[in-house]
């Protein structure tokens, strides 16, 4: 095969096509969900946070934990599109605008459901105007942000090639596809030049995403971390968030990418061996979250300290038990024990294993989240002489809302998988040894 | 200003001529700027006269036709100066509270008075008594809790808005009209002082038409935090918080710091005396919070824990070797 046809077939192969029925069911549900969740939040918007189980004791609850597992699942994108890109993994090529779009996704989500869980959401702006650098939610605010905005020019600038050829093919996409390609290729005209200015500046914000990923993260631990409580007084939260974060990104990323290859029949470009290659670093990654658990769970476990024991009663053996021993052996243990076979890093399999360390993973944080307010230091009120017990039971709303982003994440990505090349054409045709002269062409101007 | 011989008064002749005032019943409660008052006093009004309770704590009667409701502008302003001079804190004072465990025996009165005075809506108490017991083999107590307005409030530094912040006399305060209710305070405060108006307040038909004060606390809004605040209107106004007067045991003392007294309505002691004689200490002193909430050990006690009211032990709980 000469360069440009080379070039041909992966546009070919690679560019947005339309949904089957399968993804239109999909994508059906989706805005079910979406649609369902808005209905309650337009309710919670009249009646106020009355509308949750939450309570005085209780005070955040799966807003929150869901809001710990966005930012938990955008964490992926620095890791995919950084730290493999900068490792030269050539393999993860195929990987990192999946990563990307996953990473967009979650924190424009992440962003939206903290705006959920305020009393006052009406007062949003005030964060910016009235903002108090001390409190670590400012923090969070600023570093949401520029992540998502690094993330939207890691999504968006190794695009420009892509959107460029792809605004060529005419009589391929309905005429508006083809002017939105025609725009968001700003211009692009594929001279050394613009290669040059678009490689250097992937190169440096791969290396900022790094600090910024880890601070979304660790910021967000801090939350919790910067109180006096039980269970999230820890001096380990950050790098136990961080890694369980990457943990979790890592598996929606091998979820999402068995999804695409079926839909779009991409077995030659994510082959079994991506499989392989990312089974084999989701292990580590779930190795890593496991030590951290230990160092999280045995210290005080051990020193069964007041403000900590009955809490940590509570994870082992009281009423969280079952979750807590369900996340950890199911979302991790026997993952591990799976994964480290080759045959359990074949695809199929390993997509069911992604799916349930997703699932473990949401419920992961909420077991970080909740419990802790269950215990605190002083007693807890009596009513009539009888010690009020603390519940929470998530209302309908709150799930309805709580799923409802969650679809929502899930349609942004899909749209997104729809009308962008989510595979890189031009870094994929690099890959292919076909040279930067043929590239360039391919993307200018000029008809190829 | 401030007059050297009043104990706990703050002299309120700066501020603006306006009165709060309610209608006989008590039932409704509107509000009023009656500059012309002396001249209506005088005579020429509709000869209907209403009480009211004016800038200073004094009940006065004015004629009902001197009393022309606020207009919209009139009652931001209102709304406005109160929400500045919340943040200031009354000069020169540093209030502290001592809580006599001794004293207590669980009558109540406290938070009845509390509840009724702040129009406290349902189950969310601003003031608690704990039953407590720090170790199985030791005695139980009743602990009265309020907000402990530490020095180094955990819920201050939270607060990424400074809806809620420490004024110059010590006293931890929530502006209801800035806090956009992350909870991140109620997370922050380790002694679940704080509570949230998760739905729009109920009970809440005599105040919802004053203006709002955060000094007051009310009117209370959805969607916000709320806690103790001291009674700060009270204090201009040189009177003791409710709590304190309510108290038929004379359990809680309320003073001021810089003058060193502290005094429950009818005893009156040296602070520091105080806690030296009778050992005081702070509830978790370790958390480094430093509150203004002193606590005199429950030795000695005037009435021995109540065991008439059946009240199954709190045990079981982490609670339990709390102190
Ligand atoms: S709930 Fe209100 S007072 Fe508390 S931290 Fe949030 S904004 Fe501040």
């Amino acid at each position: 095969m000469s360069e440009s046809q080379i070039i041909q077939k992966l546009t070919d192969d690679l560019k947005p096509r339309k949904f089957g029925t399968m993804g239109k069911l999909w994508v059906g549900v989706l805005i079910i969900l979406s649609l369902t969740g808005l209905y309650s939040y337009l309710i919670q918007l009249r009646d106020g946070l009355e509308i949750t189980a939450l309570n005085n004791y209780v005070s955040w609850g799966i807003y929150i934990s869901n809001f710990v597992f966005f930012v938990a699942v955008s964490l992926v994108g620095s890791l995919i599109s950084a730290i493999l890109r900068l490792s030269n993994a050539k393999w993860s090529i195929p990987l990192s605008r999946i990563a990307e779009i996953i990473a967009v996704s979650n924190i424009i989500m992440a962003g939206l459901i903290i705006i959920v869980d305020m009393g006052r959401p009406e007062r949003f702006y005030y964060l910016f105007t009235y903002g108090r650098i001390q409190s670590p939610i400012v923090w969070d605010v600023i570093v949401v942000t520029t992540y998502l905005i690094i993330s939207l020019i890691l999504l968006f600038l190794p695009m420009l090639p892509d959107m460029a050829i792809l605004q060529k093919r005419k009589g391929e996409f309905p005429e508006w596809q083809r002017k939105l390609y025609k725009f968001f290729s700003f211009g692009w005209i594929g001279n050394k030049q613009q290669y040059a200015i678009m490689s250097r500046t992937i190169f440096q914000l791969s290396i900022l995403i790094i600090p910024v990923a880890l601070a979304i993260h660790t910021v967000t631990s801090w939350l919790f971390a910067t109180t006096l409580r039980g269970g999230w007084n820890s001096t380990n939260f950050g790098p136990y968030f961080v890694a369980g974060a990457f943990m979790v990104g890592a598996a929606a990323v091998i979820a999402v990418m068995y999804a695409a290859r079926r839909q779009y029949q991409l077995q030659e470009y994510i082959t079994d061996d991506i499989f392989d290659k990312m089974g084999k670093l989701l292990v580590m990654l779930s190795l890593v979250y496991l030590y951290f658990n230990i160092n999280e769970y045995l210290t005080p476990a051990f020193k069964q300290m007041v403000g900590e024991h009955a809490l940590l009663k509570d994870l082992f053996v009281g009423q969280f038990a079952p979750m807590f021993w369900g996340t950890q052996i199911f979302g991790m243990l026997i993952p591990i024990i799976l994964m480290s076979f080759p045959w359990g890093r074949k695809p199929r399999l390993l997509f069911i294993i992604s799916i349930v360390i997703i699932v473990g993973a949401w419920f992961k944080r909420y077991l970080i989240v909740i419990p802790t307010l269950f215990h605190p230091y002083l007693p807890v009120i009596e009513q009539n002489g009888v010690p009020t017990s603390i519940v929470y039971h998530p209302t309908f709303h709150e799930w309805s809302i709580t799923m409802g982003s969650l679809a929502a994440a899930l349609l942004i990505m899909t749209i997104l998988f729809r009308y962008l090349p989510f595979i890189s054409i031009w870094e994929m045709a690099e890959y292919k040894g076909v040279s930067e002269d043929h590239i360039q062409k391919a993307s200018g101007p000029h008809p190829v | 200003m401030k007059k050297d011989n009043q104990p706990i008064v703050e002299n309120a002749a700066s501020r603006r001529n306006f009165l709060k005032f309610s209608i006989a019943s008590g039932a409704l409660a509107m509000l009023s700027q009656i500059g012309e008052l002396p001249a209506q006093e005088n005579g020429d009004g509709s000869g209907e006269k209403v009480r009211l309770l004016n800038s200073e704590g004094k009940l006065v009667e004015v004629d009902k036709s001197a009393i022309k409701p606020l207009t919209e502008n009139e009652l931001n302003t209102i709304v406005s100066e109160n929400r500045k001079r919340a943040r200031k804190g009354i000069e020169g004072r540093k209030w502290v509270m001592v809580i006599d465990l001794a004293r207590c025996k669980h009558a109540l009165n406290c938070q009845e008075a509390c509840n009724k005075h702040h129009h406290i809506p349902g189950d969310r108490q601003w003031l608690n008594v704990y039953k407590m017991q720090n170790a199985e083999n030791t005695a139980p107590y009743w602990m009265p809790k309020t907000c402990f307005h530490c020095d180094n409030p955990p819920c201050v530094s939270v607060c990424p808005v400074d809806a809620t912040f420490k004024r110059d006399d010590g006293i931890v305060l929530i502006d209801n009209e800035r806090c956009i209710g992350c909870r991140f305070c109620m997370a922050g405060c380790p002694y679940s002082t704080r509570v949230f108006n998760w739905g729009e307040p109920e009970n809440q038909d005599a105040v919802k038409d004053q203006p709002y004060d955060p000094e007051k606390s009310l009117p209370r809004k959805k969607g916000t935090v709320e806690k103790c605040d001291f009674c700060p209107d009270m204090l201009r106004m040189g009177h003791l918080p409710h709590c304190i007067t309510a108290c038929p045991n004379g359990v809680f003392f309320f003073g001021d710091r810089n003058e060193d007294t502290v005094t429950n309505g009818s005893e009156t002691y040296k602070f520091s005396k105080l806690m030296e004689d009778k050992a005081g200490y702070r509830y978790l002193e370790d958390l480094g919070t430093e509150p203004n909430v002193y606590y005199l050990p429950p030795v000695d006690r005037l009435v021995p824990f109540d065991k008439s009211d059946n009240l199954p032990p709190v045990g079981g709980h982490d609670h339990n070797h709390k102190h």
